[in-house]
């Protein structure tokens, strides 16, 4: 049986018989991401992202920061805690300017046409907009928190599924043991070494880590249709992941 | 409905397991799922497993800051004209509306369920209560029978998987089948045991059909999720579990 994920185009599937009906899920799926099976990802405080930003705007902080349109220097995290706080429209359209043709990008990868990758990508910046009050920063960049909302915005649209998702805020949720402070780095510190580490990343290895993130594929699809032996798509997406991590863990 | 039942108390035990889980997806699943390519039957079973692993949950977590940095150095792809001014329009059309910060036992409108079940199980399980002669035992589910000691709840998902919640009776054994794919098995309450492991609360069984054995159910039963996915394929896995709890 050939099955919708494998073609990520607009709405190959049908729903399941008993699927809960989703009408207009494509543009007016509101009531249910407000439920924030999202958002959610980023309430609590975790274990990877502690410390605080350089950029969070503390009490005190000169508040015309935020309002000049796009300053390169500006953080995307400054970005788009300026947004949730004050709904500061001019930090959301330095947001739009970096982040939506990369939405766009990592959607058409994904197989959507360039009108539907465009309408989905405004889509992801309006959820940006709504939840940017539940950004936290010591929870991670404001990359990694746009990347599971376009994720999960995708899913949601293409495949008439509801991502399953954990809720932060669940008591049957097993909660994060304490986390020694001192080992957790920035979000933003996180974001530049997760760059520097995909950059040194084997071509071998870098191209997997992209199939896996941008071609709607698990491993063994990958496998099947590189040619590549599964369990050398799965070593080589280890040692990327292994990489990366080191990056994250290690000081200096 | 059935008459299986789990042993009294088995529903009422403390909302957390006393351990960490001992057994995870394992990597390779854990990248399809924060990548966003794993069907929903999958993700079902992987999320719920998050929700009772920290270790795996920060695993995830690593996976995503991945994503983020993957996204940022994408090359940017041009946009039409107008389309802030588009979205920037539509922002006064739709205003903000706060956070929801409901227990989920609101949010899903499911008090009547037991609490240990986390999300997303527990809401796609409120979806198909159907009303029942008690609360917090999981009555009111739709529950079919299809071997003595085994009962499940069909649970829709898209893309082909089978996803069930399954009761069995404890010390009842499954016969033995083949299938093509993988079958995810995670242990709500009680737990069951092949020849080489136990599998407890939190745990979750990863198979395919390179091995061959018999989970058997722990004595005092054993509420589990089970998945069949016939797309995903895995290696040197520890066998599988599923399609002899499901098929039969
Ligand atoms: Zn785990």
């Amino acid at each position: 049986m050939q099955h919708s994920r494998l073609h990520p185009g607009p709405l190959p599937g049908r729903p399941s018989p008993g699927a809960p009906a989703r009408p207009g899920h494509a543009h007016a799926d509101h009531a249910h991401t407000q439920r924030g099976h999202c958002a959610a990802l980023a309430r609590r405080p975790r274990l990877l992202f502690n410390a605080p930003m350089r950029n969070t705007d503390q009490p005190g902080a000169a508040p015309s920061s935020f309002t000049a349109a796009a300053p390169s220097e500006e953080s995307a995290e400054a970005l788009l805690l300026a947004v949730g706080r004050r709904q500061d429209r001019a930090a959301f359209a330095s947001l739009f300017a970096q982040f939506a043709p990369r939405l766009k990008a990592y959607l058409r990868r994904l197989g959507s046409d360039a009108g539907a990758a465009e309408e989905l990508a405004q889509e992801v910046m309006l959820l940006v907009w709504r939840r940017a009050e539940t950004f936290d920063p010591a929870q991670a960049s404001a990359a990694t928190w746009i990347f599971t909302i376009a994720r999960n915005k995708r899913i949601d649209a293409l495949r008439r599924e509801q991502r399953p998702e954990i809720d932060l805020d669940d008591p049957a949720l097993v909660p994060d043991p304490v986390e020694d402070a001192e080992s957790a780095l920035s979000a933003a510190q996180a974001s530049g070494r997760l760059r520097d580490a995909l950059g040194g990343l084997p071509p071998e290895q870098a191209v997997l880590l992209r199939m896996a993130y941008f071609e709607d594929k698990p491993h063994s699809t990958i496998a099947t249709e590189t040619g590549i032996p599964l369990g050398t798509v799965k070593s080589r997406l280890r040692l990327a992941m292994d990489r990366l991590r080191k990056s994250l863990r290690d000081a200096g | 409905m059935s008459t299986l039942t789990l042993p009294h108390g088995i529903l009422s035990m403390p909302p957390h397991p006393s351990a960490p889980p001992a057994h995870h997806p394992g990597e390779p699943l854990l990248l399809d799922y924060a990548g966003g390519a794993l069907g929903e039957g999958a993700s079902l079973a992987i999320a719920t497993h998050l929700a009772l692993c920290p270790a795996c949950r920060h695993t995830v977590r690593e996976m995503e800051a991945a994503g983020g940095a993957l996204l940022e150095e994408l090359e940017p792809e041009p946009l039409e004209p107008g389309g802030l001014e588009r979205l920037l329009a539509r922002l006064d059309e739709a205003p903000a509306e706060p956070p929801r910060r409901l227990p989920p036992s609101i949010q899903t409108g499911a008090p009547f369920l037991p609490p240990f079940l986390p999300e997303p199980l527990r809401g796609r399980l409120a979806r198909l209560w159907r009303g029942g002669p008690g609360e917090g035992d999981l009555s009111g589910l739709p529950w079919r029978r299809s071997m003595p000691g085994l009962a499940y709840v069909n649970i829709p998902t898209n893309g082909g998987a089978r996803t069930r919640l399954l009761r069995l009776q404890g010390g009842s054994a499954l016969p033995e089948h083949t299938h093509h794919g993988i079958e995810l098995a995670l242990v709500l309450r009680g737990g069951f045991s092949d020849e080489f492991h136990q599998f407890l609360p939190g745990d979750i069984g990863v198979g395919d059909d390179a091995v061959t054995h018999r989970p058997v159910a722990d004595p005092e039963g054993c509420l589990c999720l089970s998945v069949a996915d016939g797309e995903i394929r895995m290696t040197g896995s520890i066998g599988r579990f599923l399609n002899r709890f499901i098929r039969v």
